[in-house]
């Protein structure tokens, strides 16, 4: 009702301005001038034209001095340094393009601003002219699609002759789940149909492939191993997005989807990484100032930054969306199978 | 063609004379008259925008400073903002209807149903749409799911907040998110009502086109505004039948306990008795409207961006062929590039490949576009008039938003970015601003003929158009850069683990340029309100131009011209055309030669 009141309060207010300008309108004198551009409107909004294409180039190279350090760091996975390879060389050409087009457009629209005494000339066709400029993006666009394809059948056909880690990742509002295949590294049959007490991933009980799985809630990966992750909903659309690794696949009920990446860079190795550390110093200078404005207000201090990879939820999933993520921790061969060995097995865990 | 077009000419021109007395209720409420409706279409997408506008600023509010307290949060979101902290329901419920109003309610209806109705007739040579009833049905028809949508803002549970694409298992399950309940009922019915009216409208538009062009007016004659209209139409009549089974089915999934798109449910402690159904089977569905949507919204916008730009360049139409013919490949590319929404979705990674390699086909019509606009300006006589304005910058935001589009495009890329705010800020700048653009445009050029010659001040319309350029530009440049460093979409607060920290200052940035730019929109509003009643009036034909709708008398009447239709006798885009001996314009001292005008002595024959 409020909000009603509001908007009834806006819409009078918009009245009494109108109002208010009606007699404002009518106690000046009408002024003889046009409302159709005339050679001074021309020439001020031509160099205005002039001005915002310079306008854009500045923006732009604000955005790269001033935000270029908050883009994501290299690529901590095999076939993402593929996709940052291709997406250098299609930004390249997406920059070269925009730089020339927005110049012409501009400039053409600051050069031929109107003028009485000026005359357009008459250009309605030209066929090479159009044919050039449909075959060069038929040409760019022809390698561009060609070396994308084969990057992505790369990444997406799995091939699992090289004995690939098994771990399948559980997504339910709000949280994560990760499962080992253990031993055998063969996931056990699973359904939602069989969710009970403690066997929070509907796992079969009965299925001797299900008895050595682990189940943790944070993600541990080996360096250096090409790991399949099986991913799988408990009850609406999530997508498990990787950004580090550069990797995103959704997790749909009632369907297992996969990916595959090989992590080629420890947690410890990409926190010792220049743009790391930098993205890290910014973030704890930004959460000590925070922490100044806390104190002064009594609250509880922020917690100092340290990186660790992370597992988010990327698909709209209700209203923690926003909150649903794990840690990944990348470990040499060795710490993983140290930590594995910790892990109890899921047969241990039903017991209890 | 011309048999019968002349014969209805005759008819129409002789009841003419006695026609019946219009009440207020049939002149200005349950108006047959294509000019009244487009007006009705106009404004009622102008109130939807204001809503949806408003609301992008509610939630920019919370991304730039998360958590903290603003009044104006607790005096329209009341009890979803105790104390003026945003919650996190109704941020997302935000998002959602930001979406469904700016795409459907505004730059679908408020666009094309106002300049479709208002220019086919017209620019066409007709005395009306094909059938003034069923163009009546479609505008009441969007006007009673605009009150549907903005009514279910106000239910108990909070409206629809599953995101603008509604995907299933989360707008099914009331269990999931409180705004899957009656918000979701009712966000449903009020689409299914949409499409609708668009069906009606579209029908009645190719109808319209295909039957009712005066004398003279051959397909290839046609300005680019009513061929862009035409196939407009066209997609829609294709797509939107597909958004509808999509919704009917939803809607059986939701209150009959059917399983289309749900199956192995544990929600809320239960397990659901859904079995079979996939989500991915309503994505395919919902993108197969989703994707040519997009052109749905941006044909019209390109098509009054040609007719603008020629008019005011002085300069015919660099490419007219050219230009029909990427309509038409884009309208056909776009029905079958819609699963490059999905490739992380779990589809076969070979699907992906094709529709990877589809989807950069459709850049080659687009850039044609863009090349034969930027020719077009070339060697012109520009007459920057606002409308003019808002076009060169329609082309600017369409060739920034496009190019990213080539990333988005691109499977392999997109793994990495799909779901970020760089796709946020992609299709904000090709579709969103672009579109508006359009319409902005599309109003300030014709404004004169929907209000009897009035005219919208122009220095105002430059203010607006500055502000507006510079803002989208400061808006929707820096969103890249966040999406590029991995934040999510549709995250209510970026703030609530470390890793995304340093990118609250972008927000702060981004939120300042959205309120700026939001604040001009006002200027616009003033400018549109005052100039209705009490905008200088102008010549009959104010920016030279030659089509038809500026030979119609000012006044508008039933039927659109008084006297007979005048018949075609040349394209729409003689500007500047030189007599043979190149001495003189074809009409000497005139610098433009209407479409009803009849081939001049001393004037060499095009093949137009």
């Amino acid at each position: 009702m409020t909000a009603f009141l509001v908007v009834l309060v806006i819409i009078l207010f918009g009245v009494a301005v109108m109002q208010m300008s009606r007699i404002f309108k009518m106690s000046r004198q009408q002024s003889n001038t046009s409302e159709i551009a005339n050679d001074k409107d021309n020439n001020t909004h031509g160099w205005l034209m002039l001005a915002f294409v310079l306008f854009i180039y500045a923006l732009c190279i604000y955005s790269f001095y001033e935000w270029g350090d908050v883009m994501l760091p290299r690529s901590a996975s095999e076939h993402g340094v593929e996709i940052d390879q291709l997406w250098l060389i299609s930004m390249i050409i997406i920059f070269v393009v925009g730089i020339i087009t927005q110049w012409l457009l501009h400039y053409f629209a600051f050069k031929y601003r109107g003028e009485k005494s000026q005359k357009a000339t008459f250009y309605a066709d030209n066929d090479r002219l159009e044919f050039i400029w449909t075959i060069i993006p038929v040409i760019v666009l022809a390698g561009l699609i060609i070396y994308g394809l084969f990057t992505w059948t790369d990444i997406m056909n799995i091939d699992t002759d090289d004995d690939p880690l098994v771990v399948e990742l559980y997504a339910y509002q709000f949280d994560w789940r990760a499962r080992y295949g253990g031993e055998d590294n063969t996931l056990g049959e699973a359904n939602v149909r069989l969710i009970e007490g403690i066997n929070q991933l509907g796992v079969d009980a009965s299925d001797p492939y299900a008895q050595d799985d682990v189940i943790v809630n944070e993600l541990h990966l080996p360096k250096g191993r090409k790991i399949l992750f099986k991913m799988r909903s408990q009850d609406v659309l999530h997508s498990a997005y990787m950004p580090h690794f550069r990797a995103q696949m959704n997790c749909v009920p009632g369907m297992i989807t996969q990916f595959s990446f090989t992590p080629t860079l420890t947690t410890e190795e990409m926190r010792a990484t220049d743009e790391m550390r930098d993205k890290v110093q910014k973030i704890n200078k930004i959460r000590t100032e925070n922490n100044i404005a806390l104190a002064a207000a009594g609250e509880e201090q922020l917690e100092m930054y340290e990186f660790d990879y992370l597992l988010l939820c990327n698909k709209i999933c209700g209203n923690s969306h926003y909150n649903m993520q794990m840690k990944i921790i990348v470990e040499d061969e060795e710490d993983f199978n140290a930590w594995m060995k910790e892990q109890q097995t899921l047969a241990t865990v039903l017991k209890q | 063609m011309s048999a019968h077009a002349e014969a209805h000419v005759v008819d129409h021109h002789d009841d003419h004379g006695h026609h019946h007395k219009e009440t207020f209720v049939t002149k200005y409420i349950f108006s047959q008259d294509h000019k009244m409706i487009s007006k009705q279409y106009l404004i009622t997408g102008l109130f939807m925008g204001i809503i949806g506008i408003a609301m992008s600023i509610l939630f920019r509010l919370q991304l730039a400073w998360p958590e903290e307290p603003f009044t104006v949060l607790e005096i329209f979101l009341g009890k979803w903002a105790e104390g003026g902290v945003m919650d996190p329901s109704v941020y997302l419920a935000l998002v959602t209807i930001h979406g469904t109003i700016m795409v459907f309610f505004v730059l679908t209806a408020g666009l094309s149903g106002t300049f479709s109705n208002l220019l086919i007739p017209l620019q066409i040579g007709a005395r009306d749409m094909a059938s003034g009833f069923l163009n009546m049905i479609s505008y009441w028809l969007f006007f009673l799911s605009s009150v549907i949508m903005v009514f279910s803002l106000f239910v108990e549970a909070g409206p629809a907040s599953a995101g603008w694409t509604i995907y299933p298992p989360l707008s099914a399950l009331p269990q999931a998110i409180p705004g899957s309940g009656a918000g979701m009922t009712l966000w449903l019915v009020s689409m299914a009502i949409f499409i609708a009216s668009s069906l009606l409208g579209s029908l009645n538009y190719i109808v319209t086109v295909l039957n009712l062009r005066t004398k003279g007016m051959s397909m290839t004659r046609l300005p680019l505004t009513i061929w862009a209209f035409f196939v407009t139409a066209i997609i829609g009549v294709v797509s939107f039948p597909v958004l509808l089974s999509a919704a009917l089915m939803l809607i059986m999934d939701r209150s009959f306990g059917t399983s289309f798109f749900l199956s192995d449910i544990y929600i809320a402690g239960e397990v659901l008795h859904n079995q079979g159904g996939s989500p991915v089977l309503f994505e395919h569905l919902f993108w197969f409207l989703g994707h040519p949507e997009v052109y749905i919204v941006l044909l019209p916008a390109l098509g009054i961006t040609s007719e603008v730009i020629a008019t005011n360049a002085r300069k015919p139409i660099f490419g007219y062929r050219a230009m029909v013919a990427s309509i038409l490949a884009i309208a056909f590319l776009s029905t079958i590039v819609w699963g490059h929404h999905m490739f992380i979705s779990g589809m076969n990674p070979f699907l992906g490949s094709v529709f990877t390699f589809t989807t950069l086909l459709i850049a080659i019509p687009s850039a044609v576009k863009a090349f034969n606009y930027i020719t077009t300006l070339w060697k012109g006589n520009l007459q920057l008039n606002p409308a003019m304005l808002f076009s060169i910058a329609l082309v600017s935001t369409f060739i920034t938003g496009g190019l990213t589009g080539i990333i988005l495009g691109d499977s392999a890329l997109d793994i990495n970015v799909h779901d970020t705010y760089f796709v946020v800020a992609h299709f904000h700048l090709v579709m969103g601003i672009s579109a508006l653009y359009g319409l902005f445009a599309g109003v300030y050029h014709w404004f004169p003929k929907m209000f009897e010659s009035r005219m919208m001040n122009k220095n105002l319309g430059y203010v607006h158009f500055w502000v507006t350029a510079v803002g989208a530009y400061g808006v929707f440049f820096p969103m890249h850069f966040i999406g590029m460093a991995g934040l999510p979409r549709r995250y209510y607060n970026n703030t609530n683990f470390p890793y995304f920290d340093d990118l609250t200052d972008v927000n702060v940035v981004i939120t300042i340029f959205a309120i700026i730019t939001s604040a001009a929109q006002l200027v616009f509003l003033y400018n549109f309100i005052h100039s209705m009643f009490y905008g200088k009036k102008g010549p009959q034909n104010p920016w030279k131009s030659n089509t038809l709708e500026w030979t119609a008398p000012i006044k508008h009447i039933h039927g659109n011209w008084d006297g007979p239709i005048p018949h075609v006798h040349r394209w729409a885009y003689d500007y500047s055309k030189l007599n043979m001996d190149e001495s003189d314009y074809v009409i000497p001292g005139q610098d433009y030669a209407p479409q009803h005008l009849p081939l001049q002595e001393n004037e060499e024959e095009m093949h137009h």
